[in-house]
């Protein structure tokens, strides 16, 4: 057997990642903690007042108010599109359905920016008031190719004649996908859910064009950072942020397989 | 109200593969008119990529006929979708819900029919004694084994009470012994419920087991439709002799048609075979067919039995019986298959033997082709 080196390119590979990704995050908790409003070593004791004020700051709050509505929102109703965009590709041969996939999928590879400035002109056209209902509608577009991908990877993995043998025993089309495909995709759909929750939850560059007045989460800890005394509390409300969307992201990953495992055994 | 539980008339299945200019037809089942008697045991048999699969799911109502019409106890099809069409199918995997358990999976039909609960589940309840899965009720279908699972199968088709029941190859995925307990178990259950069956396999020995009609499919059309019996004593053409059970194929020319038959001449030497409905005129090449448990060696041919003379070229011993390869004088090698009983009249021969290859006229076929 040959020893596994400690310093192969893969390895060190991996450190790296760790140190640029978690290290970051490690010490934005470590400072969240941290009673000074300076964010420099070494430490000057444990005190949990950020994390108070962010319970009495009443702005934050709506803001947060603001970003789980449109997060509750939006993710639902692109949980609902994607579902049906998902079975309409993987159960029926549409003419030009490649064409149908390339454009829900499209969010994914344009800058927020950008789709965040055109979003902005186009609703200043139509006459769409900049809010939190115009920033869901944005949370949508972009939470759609997230919904399909999974729900038809879902789909895809899923025996066909389940769907023929409800039928066979007397349900209709519509009795047949509620009673069996969607009970099974469940895992899928609650995963597809969580995950656009999440997207629509950190996103701060669309909603930061066109939320007006209703500024969501990211959007209000953005403008927070001009004022160096409230900078710890920042800090603390990041932690918050990134354990929670880190914790549902895990959540969603374990849904993911647990809905796909049963396919691969039947 | 017709005999028949099903009826196909003039029934095309044409399925386009590719696109544009490049499409090509496939015709998976050609003009088939068929009748299945009520109450039958019948059987679709045939290679993979017959249209016996595709015969199926056009009464299932999965697949519209391109043209033609079937009727359902004298009902036509056409209009009807496979929800409301009064048969149910026993898949080739089985399509057991995977999210529900065993009960849930056998009442999905009385539940989708609003069958009050009580009822639904004195009918599961016997449902499952019928298959011996009484106590199972409570399980899901990842803890059954292949067997349970085919057997939940046909219990949630049979709560439903169709006129007629589809089961696609549902032993396939069984190993043989299973396979063989439940093809008996099957026919019984077909007996003691009376259901028309339709039954889907290419397994010629599952279709002479359990079958009172076969209908032999080869490339969208129906071949042969008989008992069992009939289709393997008097196959109607090579390809029917040859899928079911094991054949010898003789050629030879037309020597002289007489009233007792028509006279084969096979290299030098003479055979009478019976003529049948084939017609054949002198000097015509023919073909005839003899099962090998049919044929016996012998040293000498003995009186009112016809023959052809060959050299022993391999003896295998397969316990019950012993095959025989015999290379004929015409250079064409046939199977012959002699039990390994104590009848006194067996002889024994060995590798380089030369033999009389024997057999009773009313044995040998005639065949086209």
């Amino acid at each position: 057997m040959n020893k596994h080196k400690i310093f192969s390119p893969g390895s060190i590979y991996f450190l790296l990642m760790c140190v640029l990704l978690y290290l970051p995050i490690l010490l934005l908790i470590i400072f969240s903690f941290n009673d000074s409003t300076r964010l420099v070593f070494p430490l000057k004791g444990f005190t949990l007042q950020w994390y108070g004020k962010l319970y009495e700051n009443r702005e934050l709050l709506k803001a947060l108010g603001n970003s789980l509505m449109i997060g509750f929102g939006s993710s639902l109703i692109a949980t609902i599109l994607g579902t049906m965009g998902a079975i309409a590709i993987v159960r029926f041969k549409l003419p030009g359905r490649s064409v149908f996939l390339a454009v829900s999928a499209l969010p994914l590879v344009i800058p927020y920016v950008i789709f965040g400035v055109s979003l902005l002109i186009l609703f200043n056209e139509v006459g769409i008031r900049l809010s939190a209902f115009a920033a869901g509608l944005a949370h949508v577009i972009i939470s759609i190719p997230y919904a399909l991908l999974i729900i038809s990877s879902r789909l895809v993995g899923f025996p066909d004649n389940l769907e023929e043998a409800a039928m066979d025993l007397g349900a209709s089309y519509w009795g047949a996908l509620l009673k069996v495909t969607i009970p099974i995709c469940s895992p899928a759909l609650l995963a597809a859910f969580l995950l656009c929750f999440t997207i629509s939850f950190d996103e701060y560059a669309i909603a930061s064009f066109i939320v007006g007045t209703d500024a969501t989460l990211p959007v209000y800890l953005f403008s927070q950072l001009r004022f160096p005394t409230r900078l710890p509390m920042v800090v603390a409300l990041a932690a918050v942020l990134m354990i929670v969307t880190m914790a549902v992201m895990l959540f969603t990953e374990w849904l993911r397989r647990v809905g796909q495992s049963p396919a691969k055994k039947g | 109200m017709t005999d028949y539980a099903v009826e196909l008339c003039n029934v095309t299945k044409v399925f386009s593969s590719g696109r544009g200019a490049k499409s090509e037809d496939v015709y998976a089942v050609k003009e088939m008119n068929l009748g299945i008697p009520r109450g039958q045991f019948f059987t679709l048999l045939g290679p993979s990529g017959c249209g016996k699969t595709t015969t199926l799911r056009l009464i299932a109502g999965f697949e519209t006929p391109s043209s033609g019409e079937i009727f359902i106890q004298g009902k036509p099809m056409s209009k009807i979708p496979p929800n409301v069409r009064p048969v149910n199918t026993v898949f080739q995997n089985y399509a057991l819900f995977p999210h529900m358990n065993v009960a849930s999976n056998v009442a999905f039909g009385l539940a989708i029919k609003r069958v009050p609960r009580d009822e639904q589940k004195r009918i599961v309840k016997e449902a499952l004694e019928l298959v011996q899965l009484a106590d199972m009720g409570k399980r899901m279908p990842s803890q059954l084994s292949g067997g349970q699972q085919q057997r939940v199968a046909l219990a949630r088709a049979l709560v439903n009470k169709p006129a007629v029941l589809l089961l696609d190859e549902p032993l396939g995925a069984l190993d043989l012994k299973l396979r063989k307990a439940m093809q008996i178990e099957l026919k019984h259950i077909q007996e003691q419920v009376g259901i028309t069956f339709v039954y889907v396999t290419h397994d010629q020995e599952e279709a002479l087991t359990m079958s009172d009609f076969i209908a032999l499919m080869s490339d969208g059309l129906i071949l042969q439709l008989g008992d069992p019996a009939t289709l393997y004593k008097k196959p109607a053409n090579k390809f029917v002799a040859d899928f079911i059970g094991e054949s010898n194929f003789i050629r030879g020319t037309v020597d002289s048609i007489t009233r007792k038959g028509t006279k084969l001449r096979v290299l030098d030497e003479l055979v009478t075979v019976d003529a049948m409905e084939v017609n054949l005129a002198k000097g015509q090449a023919a073909t005839f067919t003899i099962r090998p448990e049919k044929m016996m060696l012998k040293t000498k041919q003995p009186v009112s039995t016809e023959a052809l003379s060959g050299t022993v070229q391999e003896v295998i011993y397969i316990g019950t019986d012993t095959r025989y390869i015999v290379t004929l004088q015409s250079g064409e090698s046939v199977v012959v298959r002699v039990q390994n009983g104590c009848s006194p009249d067996v002889e024994q021969f060995s590798k380089g033997d030369l033999v009389k290859v024997v057999w009773l006229p009313e044995d040998a076929r005639l065949l086209t082709d």
